[in-house]
């Protein structure tokens, strides 16, 4: 499945935006970890800002930046969204209100414990009624985000953007499943090669074993191990240096994504 | 279920779920306390996985997929299913148990298996052995109507020969303390198009379809998905666009997609909550766009609200009504609100039923409509 590349969003540790990250992530700047820097976005009317957590942040920050860098309007892209664990802040304090005698859980707590709650505010912040969806598959989350949003390309012919971000739990679910940071990650995929392009990546599902590509630099790889959304690396990578190459992604039970990614001149 | 959804039968009770003392009905599955998941499967045990096989297991369901598994390649065959809350009753009983010196969650606790969004999939793919793509969707009340796109979409794109969609959704505490903190949950069974109507009844469901693409159409059951239209209001996380702006066109969409007008629709199912704001803001939509000709009508006085599970749910009801030629009535719902003007069905209905549309509509303002037809 074929689709093109037209803008790149970012927001993680040590990775300040997809523009100040190319060099990292193309190898000829040194990495450092850094907690992630994400601001609220002004996009968000006021009452939603104030109820908005970190997941949004991350989805909101990735995605605008990379409709900057297509010269998309954010009110018009259908939208796919990724992640493993959704608002996990949110949904443990929701967990511990529930074990106490009250069970007294706030609406604000309740709406925002859907996993698709970042694509709600993203709707709202957007003013997007374009189709959008939500989805899960554990720590293959951004493979899966991935061919479903070349598959909407394929069918629609419209451009499509996948979002995906993860943030951490606090204990007690850090320590059965934790994560290793604030990561989001926004790519916008369009049907064909226009003057917007930077590259084309064609997508195919591989049921058999691979190699999976993983990141050159320790400090990246850690993370990229340690954040679902952060197994996009090594596709970051591929598009930062510029050149054509092959990625293997892990998908689901020892299948994998092979995504060859040619640069558009 | 075709029966009793002809006979206005209602699954409702007053709540008895576990240790919740909330003056609400419930639909809930009996039995699942004592179900035990697959033992080779035993990691993935909890409530909502125990529902799932419940239904692999129900009407042939898992027997089909292995006829469908000797006739297409394993890793040809993708898993596409949808929840809202997953295994989350689990966590909300570890919560309950937590070391008291450090917080730690019991040692018998397992996260990925059962309280994340996925461990429905990964369960279900095991289950039916089946290898191919997968992905959880979990887009609150429109989840398991929207998985019949991914499917569609991978099908078409060559990626799939058939798929397994649907899903479902359990009860747990999140959902009723949550409805119940939002002022949305009735102390009667739910009334869908009342005038009285005072809010939802939640229950719990599971539902699965194959699909496959037979003759270039795709194939679910006895019938055939026409096509599907998905959209976002814009507007609120928990409250509908007051105009049904979002649901207009996700209807749009869906008739847009299959290649229909509104005037080819027999029957609508409506998502029809009970709630004040839900059905004025669906009645609205759906008058705008099929006037006052289309027979509507809203299960869930008979089901509750399924949540994640709605959609599948209504659309095996919607091809059951193409199947049997009949529109299901509206349980619960004794006088109809006037101020609704779509043609709302309290009384099932013998009449042809060609093709069907299916309305689910969530939280964070997510649509989704599904055309179904007779299969041809």
């Amino acid at each position: 499945m074929l689709a093109y590349i037209e803008g790149v969003g970012l927001a993680g540790p040590g990775l300040r935006g997809w523009q100040a990250s190319r060099a990292i992530l193309a190898g000829s700047q040194a990495y450092s970890f850094a907690p992630t820097a994400v601001a609220a976005s002004e996009m968000l009317p006021a009452a939603e800002r104030r109820r908005a957590g970190m997941p949004v942040k991350l989805a909101l920050a990735a995605g605008q930046e990379a409709h900057a860098h297509a010269a998309r309007d954010v009110a018009a892209t259908a939208t796919v969204f990724a992640s493993s664990s959704g608002d996990c802040d949110n949904v443990h304090h929701m967990l511990e209100a529930l074990a106490t005698p009250e069970r007294h859980i706030s609406p604000t707590r309740f709406h925002n414990s859907v996993h698709n709650a970042a694509a709600g505010y993203w709707s709202i912040a957007t003013q997007c009624r374009a189709p959008s969806t939500s989805l899960c598959c554990h720590d293959a989350s951004f493979a899966a985000g991935l061919l479903e949003a070349v598959s909407q390309v394929l069918a629609t012919g419209a451009p499509v953007v996948l979002i995906a971000y993860d943030h951490p739990y606090p204990e007690p679910l850090n320590a059965v499943r934790p994560i290793a940071g604030d990561f989001g990650v926004a790519i916008l995929l369009a049907p064909r090669a226009t003057e917007r392009a930077a590259a084309a990546v064609d997508v195919a599902f591989m049921p058999q074993a691979q190699e999976t590509s993983r990141a050159t630099d320790p400090g990246l790889e850690k993370l990229r191990t340690g954040v679902p959304a952060a197994r996009s690396l090594p596709l970051l990578a591929a598009l930062a240096r510029g050149t054509r190459e092959t990625v293997i992604l892990e998908y689901v039970a020892g299948t994998h994504l092979r995504v060859a990614v040619s640069p558009c001149s | 279920m075709a029966e009793a959804v002809r006979d206005r039968r209602s699954g409702l009770a007053p709540c008895d779920f576990e240790t919740v003392d909330l003056d609400t009905y419930i639909g809930r599955v009996p039995g699942l306390e004592e179900f035990r998941v697959r033992p080779d499967l035993d990691a993935y045990d909890c409530r909502n996985n125990r529902l799932a096989q419940l239904a692999l297991e129900t009407d042939g369901f898992a027997g089909a997929v292995a006829e469908a598994r000797e006739r297409h390649d394993a890793a040809r065959i993708g898993v596409f299913l949808g929840t809202s809350t997953s295994g989350i009753l689990e966590t909300e009983l570890a919560y309950r148990r937590r070391d008291p010196r450090t917080g730690a969650l019991p040692p018998d606790y397992r996260y990925a298996q059962t309280h994340n969004t996925y461990s429905l999939g990964d369960f279900v793919r095991r289950y039916l052995g089946l290898q191919g793509p997968a992905c959880v969707v979990s887009s609150a009340c429109s989840s398991t109507a929207k998985v019949f796109g991914n499917a569609a979409r991978l099908i078409v794109a060559g990626v799939c020969d058939a798929a397994v969609v649907g899903g479902v959704d359990s009860l747990c505490l999140t959902t009723l303390y949550g409805f119940h903190s939002l002022e949305l949950t009735s102390r009667a069974p739910c009334r869908p198009f009342d005038a009285e109507r005072d809010g939802l009844s939640i229950g719990e469901g599971a539902g699965f379809a194959l699909l496959e693409r037979i003759g270039g159409r795709h194939r679910a059951g006895g019938a055939q998905l026409l096509g599907i239209g998905e959209s976002c209001d814009a507007f609120h996380m928990s409250t509908p666009h007051p105009d049904g702006l979002g649901a207009r066109y996700a209807m749009q969409r869906a008739l847009e997609s299959a290649g229909l007008a509104p005037a080819d629709i027999d029957y609508i199912n409506l998502h029809g909550t009970a709630t004040r704001s839900n059905d004025a803001a669906e009645d609205r939509s759906v008058w705008e766009l099929f006037g006052e000709r289309t027979p509507c009508s809203s299960t869930k006085g008979a089901t509750g609200h399924l949540l994640g599970a709605a959609g599948i749910t209504e659309i095996i009801i919607s091809i059951l009504a193409i199947e049997h030629d009949f529109m299901p009535g509206s349980a619960h719902t004794r006088r109809i609100d006037p101020a609704l003007k779509s043609k709302y069905l309290i009384e099932p209905r013998e009449a042809h039923v060609g093709c069907a549309l299916s309305n689910s509509f969530g939280f964070g303002g997510s649509n989704c409509s599904v055309v179904l037809g007779a299969a041809g």
